[in-house]
């Protein structure tokens, strides 16, 4: 069985086209985590292939679905935090032999094949679906989402695990080079002007503030509450390896790595992988958990014009995605209970929810509305789960807990100031992403 | 600061070439008069191969916004960190960008919307680049 990226046609990326198709029809009712590491240590069962066996396995038990019942699987097949297997160093074979390979070495250790999987889930006897999804967790939901509304599957399992190596990735390769290729010099992003990953939406955020008149020491009481969520997150890295609130004082006084952007506005890259579990509406009744419902996905496919996207380009894009949300929902921002947009800087995170409008946003408001109570206990909360800030570079915690909150299992980080019915989250990137709404009712 | 030399490929000789005899080129289609910037292959402009040209520009632009970067990874600047790394609006079309590390203006010390004036800096290979300073 061939597994290919999934089409372009399978995402929900213009304005205008009406509600979605199958919404109320796709339910998520499985969970599945592995632990987390900050890096992996060269063991088979901490490889990043393990990790998401682990985590399918879980999910499967979750929704009470016996492994034969599985019919599709979506999956993100790179699994890096930005630092790949070094091409002068081998792949260690007895990691490779403790599983059953593929001809691809770094298959379960560097990245991920559905054929790997399959290799090494022999339970998985019926899956006749598999599919694709670029980068990140957030792709693979709407992936999946859309395969099981179309019939493509019935019980879709969908995954996303992460390696992390040693090393400081994007310092070695083409950064450490003497002399660098014209186009390269001259593209988006890393060039020989020296920018760090989080440059652009440093960018973004200084020119955010000389617009609006803000200060980045205004984004504290939103760090704060984002590790004091990640803490009540127990499957998160913060939680189970260094739980430590993170302090005003902390964040502030730490070092800058493109001011105004200072080393806790960037995520810490960790060794993780979670799976869901989707199916129909109908036989969601049947499974272990509380169905939670799909009411539409919508992706955004904003492009710069130039090397970098500007403020006013997020603006407008964002805008436009938080329109694609709702329609496809048929729901208004009032509708929204709470939200879980991506914070993998934490410096954009307020563009995302200025652009749903969350609790009446214009752009401009937000870092004014991160001085009011925005935890989890009151009227307004802000990224209840914590996201990339609270629990490490995953981007998919956001996604659990959305689930979590509405199944009414989010333990210590249940929602109390508002009952929890209908939710957004997804991400990454402002320009660039893929969202999608979830229900505790499918109408 | 000395960056990394740069070697001319097919898609960006133009461009480096003209920045070798003190000028600032970005790609124009003929038919829509539309300027671009970074250099991008015909077919992904719209544009028809015969109507895209390299067009000289004045070389004046704003200041759009900063960073300073403390953290760099590439490796023949980390000595000279922190610097400033600022984004150029050309005056000609504000939404075409260049990078600047504005030399001659300390760290942190950036006039935003200030207005600049294109240099071109030797990198470690004696290609030049462009750059852009503070017109005073």
């Amino acid at each position: 069985m061939t597994t290919q990226m999934a089409p372009e046609s399978m995402y929900r990326s213009t304005e205008g086209l009406g509600i979605w198709e199958h919404r109320g029809k796709v339910a998520a009712v499985g969970i599945g985590h592995s632990p987390t590491a900050r890096r992996w240590d060269g063991r088979a069962e901490t490889s990043v292939g393990a990790l998401s066996i682990l985590a399918l396995r879980k999910a499967i038990a979750d929704a009470g679905v016996a492994p034969d019942q599985v019919d599709g699987l979506v999956l993100v097949p790179v699994t890096t935090t930005g630092a790949h297997w070094p091409a002068d160093q081998p792949v260690p074979m007895d990691v490779v032999n403790a599983f059953n390979p593929t001809d691809d070495p770094l298959d379960g250790v560097g990245q991920l094949s559905a054929e790997w999987l399959l290799k090494n889930m022999p339970e998985l006897t019926n899956v006749k679906f598999t599919m694709y999804a670029p980068g990140c967790m957030s792709a693979a939901i709407v992936v999946a989402a859309q395969a099981v509304g179309d019939g493509l599957a019935s019980n879709c399992l969908v995954l996303k695990g992460w390696h992390n190596l040693e090393g400081r990735y994007n310092h070695g390769g083409i950064s450490a080079a003497d002399e660098v290729p014209g186009t390269f010099a001259l593209s988006p992003g890393r060039t020989l002007w020296g920018a760090p990953g989080c440059y652009g939406t440093a960018l973004q955020f200084a020119q955010y503030c000389t617009k609006y008149g803000k200060h980045h020491d205004m984004m504290a009481p939103f760090m704060q509450n984002s590790r004091r969520n990640g803490l009540l997150f127990p499957e998160g890295y913060w939680a189970q390896h260094r739980p430590e609130q993170l302090t005003p004082e902390d964040y502030l006084s730490s070092r800058w790595i493109a001011k105004p952007a200072n080393l806790f506005d960037n995520d810490i890259p960790i060794m993780v992988a979670a799976a869901y579990l989707f199916t129909t509406a109908d036989r969601a009744q049947d499974m272990a958990q509380k169905p939670v419902y799909i009411l539409n996905h919508a992706s955004s496919r904003g492009v710069a014009r130039s090397i970098t996207p500007t403020l006013e380009e997020v603006e407008t894009e964002t805008a436009t995605t938080g329109r694609k949300i709702y329609e496809g929902a048929g729901i208004t921002a009032d509708d929204l209970s709470f939200e879980n947009m991506y914070d993998g800087f934490a410096q954009f995170h307020q563009f995302h929810i200025e652009g749903l409008r969350y609790r009446g946003m214009q752009p401009g408001d937000a870092l004014d509305f991160y001085q009011t109570d925005i935890s989890i206990e009151g009227p307004n909360p802000i990224l209840a789960s914590g996201g990339n800030i609270g629990s490490g570079r995953s981007r998919f915690w956001m996604h659990t807990d959305c689930m979590q909150q509405i199944q009414g299992r989010a333990g210590a980080r249940s929602l109390t100031g508002v009952k929890p019915e209908i939710a957004v989250s997804g991400g990454p990137m402002p320009m660039g992403g893929n969202f999608t709404v979830w229900s505790a009712t499918p109408d | 600061m000395v960056k990394q030399g740069v070697v001319p490929d097919d898609l960006t000789r133009p461009f480096f070439e003209a920045a070798n005899e003190g000028r600032l080129v970005v790609q124009a289609c003929k038919g829509s008069e539309r300027l671009y910037f970074p250099p991008r292959p015909a077919s992904e402009l719209g544009c028809s191969p015969d109507d895209l040209e390299w067009r000289e520009v004045s070389g004046r632009g704003k200041i759009y916004n900063y960073c300073v970067v403390y953290d760099c990874p590439v490796a023949t600047l980390k000595e000279d960190i922190p610097f400033n790394l600022a984004v150029i609006m050309l005056d000609e079309d504000p939404s075409l960008l260049m990078y600047s590390h504005l030399p001659g203006t300390a760290p942190d010390e950036v006039p935003v919307g200030a207005s600049v004036r294109v240099i071109f800096e030797a990198t470690a290979n004696g290609q030049k680049v462009p750059e852009w300073e503070i017109v005073s």
